[in-house]
């Protein structure tokens, strides 16, 4: 099981902030096409992968990251701090 | 190193004061302070939405890697979220140093960085609705500023 967590307008679009998923997604592309496939409402989060940023276990990393040992992993858009 | 993410309104001038005092070995301190900047129309409020698990290990990383730049003898960073009003501070930075120039390259840096690795997001509200704040190409751009060679 990893925890999934949505924030900003990822999180409104799939309308949770977080979830459990059972998966066996080797990479988070991987992961992406499964919740994509689920409903409209991932598909329509996911369609776009390069306006989304991804962090596996709070640390930036690419679409193209591996999940192995993964406990969390978190997608967002580009972040507007400062 | 002081990194504090909270949800509170904080006094800049007091927290500069605090920085500064009883240093002997700064000669010059520089800092930013980020405000709610209004929208045409009028702002309603701005909600800040961070990662918790996340926020505060993303800014130290980014202030260690100033530290290991610039020689600073010490780096404050204050960020908020929640619902702020226009004028209301969002967040600041200040850098400590012996001489002014690492202070204001190092301060540089940091909001270069704090602005698109650190996870928060602006969401502005206005009579119109909530609309999420876009990154800016040139935000991220800004980045490649600091590329060593």
């Amino acid at each position: 099981m990893i925890d999934v967590l949505y924030f900003a307008w990822v999180r409104e679009r799939i309308g949770l902030p977080k979830e459990q998923v059972s998966t066996e997604a080797e990479t988070v592309k991987d992961l992406v096409a499964e919740l994509m496939a689920r409903e409209e409402r991932y598909a329509a989060a996911f369609a776009d992968v390069s306006a989304l940023r991804v962090a596996i276990d709070q640390e930036l990393t690419d679409f193209d990251a591996s999940l192995a040992g993964a406990r969390e992993v978190a997608f967002f858009p580009p972040m507007t701090g400062g | 190193m002081l990194v504090r993410v909270q949800a509170d309104l904080f006094d800049a001038g007091a927290e500069l004061n605090a920085f500064a005092k009883g240093r002997t070995d700064v000669g010059a301190i520089v800092t930013f302070s980020g405000l709610v900047r209004d929208v045409p129309g009028g702002l309603q409020g701005m909600e800040i939405e961070h990662y918790p698990g996340m926020t505060t290990t993303a800014i130290e990383a980014i202030v260690n890697e100033a530290l290991d730049r610039w020689a600073l003898a010490d780096v404050l960073v204050i960020h908020r979220y929640g619902i702020l009003k226009a004028s209301d501070p969002i967040m600041m930075v200040a850098t400590a140093s012996a001489h002014r120039a690492d202070a204001f390259a190092a301060a540089d840096f940091l909001m270069d960085y704090l602005k698109s690795r650190a996870p928060f997001w602006k969401k502005e509200a206005t009579r119109d609705g909530a609309t999420w704040v876009a990154a800016k190409d040139e935000d991220e751009a800004a980045l490649g500023r600091w590329d060593q060679p």
